[in-house]
């Protein structure tokens, strides 16, 4: 008889090695998922994980986009992660993502043509403050009534798509686009563009943005009483009342700074990497980091690991589809089994498996 | 703009339509959500019992037993959240998201072959007298079987939860597993049944959208149609009679926004689109802000892992 048994402690070693072996088992699993649709699983796992490295003709294209992919990915799952941290569940980034992108290129097109070092920066507080305000939605209904944020956020990811399909046709189009939709191109303008700093190595602000969220985010938990406010509230709710700390502000700290970062994300991509505000900007990143703050353990310097791994699946995915011709919603199910697997190997974090009948107390 | 050309006959009876499949998902959600297990992968399970549905539907002629393999497929996914969530006892709010994710991968994955084609629906059921009286036959009696099955399914649950011992020991696991456990009841046996219980209503649900409602199969084509089922949980406060209305009220705006659309209301199309998500979340509000009523009646245990110490 197999029985599991609550350790006091969660284990320090288990916690470093339940990501690893999800990975493992995801590889195992998604290589019988890629010899079902036949392609040969052996070439498929290679091409995902090691191809975009590391291959002698594509690596120089592909190994700049890790942090291109992973930069708004970490960026988003570091804000998510705190809030999941203290039981918070903001599922609405990609809306906060979109609504960012909307905001910030909309303060920069309304100065277009004019020339400033100042421009891009004032894109990128009103990105966040998009982004914020946005996520502030689901955080002010719950506090004044109640109301559930996992359902609130996600439901405004669909009126934030509605809300960029309008613009994109509408409000921001650009006049120069002959009738087509989607804005200027914000890349092409010198005031906006957020380029390279440092040429074919993918690092843009964005992403430098994101390695200065990590180390925001480690001080936060570790060394700031806001980040223990936080951790307490996620562990023991009813400690964190009586040791007075507010739920109400929790909250609003948490969804808003996840929706600031997540602001951000869709600010530094639309200014770079995508170039302008289109009907199909929304890329799932917002989903997406769900699972790298779920895969990074809701701790940063995993989700700065998680984050480059789950960018790196997507590079080789695209490369899978080009090279062998897998669906690319292949790649989707193959991390949506990552987090499966995680949750599912995570009970050894928490509990000891035990062999043979219970004892009697 | 032309409201004339709204037909109110018409218009109830692609009310019962559109709020079918939330309906299906939503009453399956509220037996899983009695029993003390939150299932955010509604999305997930419908959205695979539509590709499945349809998939089965294609290929074999026959759209009845394309629904039975979207309910069995949909139980199918949803076992994967009960393993993981009662016996692995990892977090449900994390696992069903996961399952939604999952399930929107997987889907894409099987339907890429099957977009843009054409399957035979379910036929409209001709019931003597009933169908041929004025307005009313048209209105209520000229529907597809599942609209029915879906309306039955609604009063067993009722009948279930209220009147039946099995129905009690279901309420009692999610009042408090702990006391269900020490009268001798299997807390995970239930779960799971109730979980699969949901996940076969999710997949006919999903299966309702591209077998009858659009009736095609589009990536993503449910559209967040099960988070709005798991809002009308909430709205309905745990009750049968309640998911039933929330569901036809919520049906009923989507269609009024169509109708709207379709009458020539040029402002703003995607204004008209966002309404259904926004009126959901006042709903929300609403039932929220109103404690006696709402969130009282939520299962005491609800979203809680059990572990049997003892």
């Amino acid at each position: 008889m197999i029985r599991l048994e609550k350790r006091p402690q969660p284990s320090k070693a288990w916690t470093v090695a339940t990501p690893i072996l999800a990975v493992v088992l995801t590889m195992i699993f998604g290589g019988i998922m890629f010899g079902l649709i036949g392609t040969s699983p052996v070439e498929a796992i290679r091409t995902i994980f090691w191809d975009p490295l590391f291959h002698p003709q594509f690596a120089g294209f592909s190994r700049p986009q890790l942090l291109v992919k992973a930069g708004p990915l970490i960026l988003i799952a570091i804000g998510l992660s705190i809030g999941f941290r203290a039981g918070i569940w903001n599922i609405g980034a990609e809306g906060q993502y979109i609504i960012g992108a909307i905001c910030g290129a909309g303060a920069g097109l309304a100065l277009y043509p004019m020339e400033s070092a100042l421009i891009l920066p004032l894109m990128v507080v009103a990105g966040a403050l998009g982004g914020w305000a946005w996520a502030m939605i689901p955080a002010l209904l719950k506090v004044k009534f109640g109301t559930n944020e996992i359902l609130v956020s996600l439901m405004l990811v669909y009126v934030a798509e509605n809300l960029l399909a309008s613009v994109s046709s509408g409000l921001l189009r650009n006049p120069e686009g002959m009738g087509f939709p989607g804005s200027r191109n914000l890349s092409q303008w010198s005031s906006s563009q957020n380029l390279e700093l440092i040429p074919n190595t993918g690092m843009h602000l964005g992403v430098l943005t994101a390695f200065i969220a990590v180390i925001f985010a480690y001080v936060l938990l570790t060394r700031h009483i806001q980040g223990y406010n936080i951790r307490l509230t996620g562990e023991a709710p009813r400690a964190a009342k009586f040791s007075g700390v507010s739920p109400a502000r929790t909250i609003l700290f948490c969804l808003g700074l996840a929706g600031a970062l997540a602001g951000m994300a869709g600010l530094f991509e639309v200014t770079g990497p995508a170039g302008q505000i289109s009907i199909d900007f929304g890329s799932g990143y917002g989903f997406t980091a769900i699972i790298v703050a779920f895969l990074g353990r809701l701790h940063p310097v995993g989700i700065l690991l998680a984050g480059l791994l789950m960018a790196l699946t997507y590079i080789g995915g695209e490369l899978a589809q080009l090279m062998l011709g897998v669906p690319g919603a292949s790649i989707q199910l193959f991390q949506g089994m990552l987090l499966f697997f995680l949750l599912g190997v995570d009970v050894l974090t928490n509990y000891r498996v035990r062999f043979g009948a219970a004892e009697v107390a | 703009m032309d409201l004339s050309n709204i037909n109110p006959v018409l218009l109830v009876a692609s009310i019962m339509i559109s709020a079918t499949p939330i309906l299906l998902a939503a009453i399956g959600e509220m037996v899983v959500e009695k029993s003390g297990v939150l299932n955010l992968g509604v999305e997930g399970m419908m959205i695979t019992g539509a590709v499945i549905g349809f998939i089965v539907a294609i290929n074999s002629g026959s759209p009845l037993l394309g629904f039975a393999t979207a309910a069995v497929a949909g139980a199918a996914l949803s076992v994967a959240f009960g393993v993981l969530t009662q016996i692995f006892l990892s977090n449900q709010v994390a696992t069903g998201l996961g399952l939604t994710l999952v399930g929107l991968g997987l889907s894409s994955l099987l339907g890429k072959p099957y977009e843009g084609q054409k399957t035979v629906t379910l036929p409209k059921l001709d019931i003597p007298i009933l169908s041929d009286l004025p307005v009313v036959g048209r209105m209520l009696f000229s529907h597809d079987i599942m609209v029915y099955l879906s309306l039955g399914i609604v009063v067993a649950v009722w009948a279930f939860l209220k009147h039946t011992h099995a129905g009690l020991i279901l309420r009692a696991v999610g009042e408090s597993h702990e006391s269900a456990h020490a009268l001798g009841y299997k807390v995970i046996r239930v779960r799971m049944l109730a979980i699969m219980f949901g996940g076969a209503c999710a997949g006919l649900g999903g299966a309702y959208l591209s077998l009858v409602r659009v009736p095609q199969w589009t990536e993503g084509m449910t559209a967040g149609a099960g988070w709005i089922a798991l809002a009308i949980v909430v709205f309905a406060s745990w009750r049968a009679g309640r998911v039933l209305v929330g569901a036809y009220l919520f049906g009923g705006i989507t269609v009024l926004q169509l109708n709207l659309q379709a009458a020539g209301m040029t402002w703003g199309v995607q204004y008209l689109s966002m309404s259904p998500y926004l009126i959901t979340i006042l709903v929300l509000v609403l039932i929220s802000s109103n404690r006696s009523r709402g969130s009282h009646n939520a299962p005491a245990n609800l979203g809680q892992t059990f572990h049997a110490t003892r």
